[in-house]
């Protein structure tokens, strides 16, 4: 692992809403093709900190560097990092007034500058990975959520990112399209993509994952190798939580 | 049965309830034409819509039907640039920076505050006192060509009154603006957050944002309040007969004075913005369900 370059380096980022402190000190290095499991209770800062990797959410505090460039106040190259950040919500968030196809083809024909024909293929291509080729010619609205989920990941997919961020990617859905969206999500790590998922799906965590950090009250608790973090977690925190979510 | 059709069928309240409607209806008419004493007359009527020029040798409009049509001319005309007040004054409204928003804000809570009425009297003043000798509209009616004079007619109106015309327009389009503005804002806000920020995470520029997420969305929300409140800016451009814009009110007040046949010219002219209210009202309704039928 410490062989591969580092993509991302999380220095000591801090945040607050108002009064509130959402981030303490927060430190993660994300190498290349590695993937990242975050879990941890609701409110514990999990979404603002990757949100935060591709600036919906400014820190305050630390640096947040991507492929050597930092995200600062000034950085001006804003739109070139989130492109190469591709980010799946966990309502989907896909264009309404889009067909699927076009939902794809949006990013790699206005910012990557590419023909309508090429954007086509490259789409129908992604399409194709996340199966719902069939779906090409649907607007959003009449696919089931996880349906729309694969079309929004194909979306991303569709620019080429470097890395991938996933916040609670099946939360919204039932477990039949959980598990359609957890296969998807299995062939990309395969692939090789960085991944970074907000998740509590632990057993994608247990057999994708290189490592899993817990997060509470806005810092990573521990950040270890799922065997180790499932099997001997150093911190009560992570032992309540682990045995709370295993329960059920 | 069809779903999502409500089956024309008549229960006994809705028998009841129109049996009352139909009683009210006799009773007023039994009050009007026996109490009131008051003698129809609806002969004059058909003269002050089309009269036989015998000079022309054809029917032409009169007073009425010419204030019918400056009616729907001012409304065609003022559309225009009240929706381009509203959708730039809108579009202010909902930006980042601080002037565009407060400017914006002042146009609309201006204008909603202050009664129409009272607003066009003191509009007018400062168009026809400054605004129209600033656009040298008199002037260019004046010194228009025959040929460019018959096209500005077609537009605008007989010739005399296109200033006249011109000012109401103005006045209607500040007027409607300003509630348009309000719309477009409403349909600009509906738009969640998360569409932008699922168009910036692909990397669209904050222009590109706008123009292919966020615009296109806010149009399909926005055109049937618009559309509703086209028609009622029909039925406002009645209020600027009182700044002696010649349509439809104004020309129905002169002919119901010169006639004394108050009700009836009152009525009829009723009757004539009804027609055309509906009938915009049905062209609406039908593009609607044609959008939505090429929605899905
Ligand atoms: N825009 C905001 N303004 C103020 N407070 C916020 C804002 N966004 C999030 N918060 C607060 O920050 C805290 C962390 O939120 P965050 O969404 O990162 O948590 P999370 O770990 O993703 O939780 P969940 O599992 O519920 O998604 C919460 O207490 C939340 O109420
Ligand atoms: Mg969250």
């Amino acid at each position: 692992m410490t062989s591969r370059a580092t993509l991302i380096q999380i220095e000591g980022v801090s945040k607050w809403f108002g009064d509130f402190q959402v981030l303490r000190n927060v430190n993660l290095q994300v190498a290349e093709r590695e993937r990242i499991v975050i879990c941890g209770p609701s409110g514990s800062g999990k979404s603002t900190l990757i949100r935060c990797i591709n600036r919906l959410e400014e820190h305050q505090e630390g640096r947040i560097v991507f492929a050597g460039r930092e995200l600062g106040p000034d950085a001006t190259d804003l739109a070139q990092v989130r492109r190469e950040i591709g980010m799946v919500f966990q309502e989907f968030n896909l264009f309404p007034h889009l067909t699927v196809l076009e939902n794809c083809m949006l990013g790699p024909t206005r910012v990557l500058g590419m023909t309508a024909a090429e954007a086509r293929d490259r789409a129908l291509e992604f399409l194709n990975r996340v199966r719902i080729p069939e779906q090409a010619g649907k607007h959003p609205g009449q696919l089931s959520g996880g349906q729309q989920q694969r079309a929004a990941i194909a979306r991303s997919l569709c620019m080429q990112p470097r890395v991938m961020l996933f916040d609670e990617p099946t939360s919204a859905l039932d477990p039949v399209m959980i598990k359609e969206v957890l296969d998807v999500m299995n062939d990309l790590a395969e692939s090789g993509m960085t991944m970074i998922v907000v998740t509590h799906e632990m057993g994608f965590a247990r057999t994708v994952a290189d490592r899993v950090a817990f997060m509470d009250e806005g810092s990573i608790v521990e950040c270890l190798p799922p065997k180790q973090f499932f099997s001997n977690p150093s911190d009560e925190r992570t032992k309540l939580f682990l045995s709370q979510i295993l329960s059920h | 049965m069809i779903p999502g059709r409500n089956r024309a069928r008549l229960g006994w309240i809705d028998a009841a309830v129109l049996t009352a409607a139909l009683a009210a209806v006799a009773y007023v008419v039994y009050r009007v034409d026996s109490v009131l004493e008051y003698r129809w007359d609806w002969s004059v009527i058909p003269h002050f819509l089309y009269r036989w020029d015998d000079e022309a040798q054809r029917w032409i409009p009169n007073l009425l039907m010419r204030g019918f049509f400056t009616t729907i001319r001012l409304a065609l005309l003022s559309l225009i640039p009240a929706a381009l007040f509203g959708a730039v004054f809108g579009v202010m409204r909902t930006a980042g920076r601080l002037l565009p928003r407060l400017l914006s804000r002042t146009y609309v809570e201006l204008i909603r505050n202050i009664p129409p009425l009272v607003f066009i009297f003191i509009f007018y003043f400062f168009i026809s006192s400054q605004i129209m000798p600033l656009l040298g509209v008199e002037d260019l009616v004046r010194g228009a060509s025959p040929a460019r004079l018959r096209s500005l007619e077609l537009v605008f109106g007989p010739a005399s009154l296109i200033p006249n015309v011109i000012s109401g327009v103005i006045c209607l389009a500040m007027f409607q603006g300003a509630y348009m503005t309000e719309i477009v804002r409403a349909g600009i806000q509906s738009i969640p957050g998360t569409q932008t920020e699922a168009g910036l995470s692909i990397g669209l520029s904050r222009w590109q944002l706008w123009r292919r997420v966020i615009l296109p969305q806010a149009i399909r929300r926005v055109i049937p309040p618009l559309a509703g409140q086209f028609i009622t800016l029909v039925k406002d451009s009645s209020i600027l007969s009182l700044i002696s814009i010649q349509e439809l009110s104004f020309l129905a007040m002169e002919t119901a004075v010169s006639t004394t046949r108050v009700f009836e010219v009152w009525i009829t002219v009723a009757g004539l913005y009804f027609c055309l209210c509906y009938f915009l009202s049905l062209a609406f309704d039908r593009l609607e369900k044609r959008a939505a039928m090429a929605r899905t």
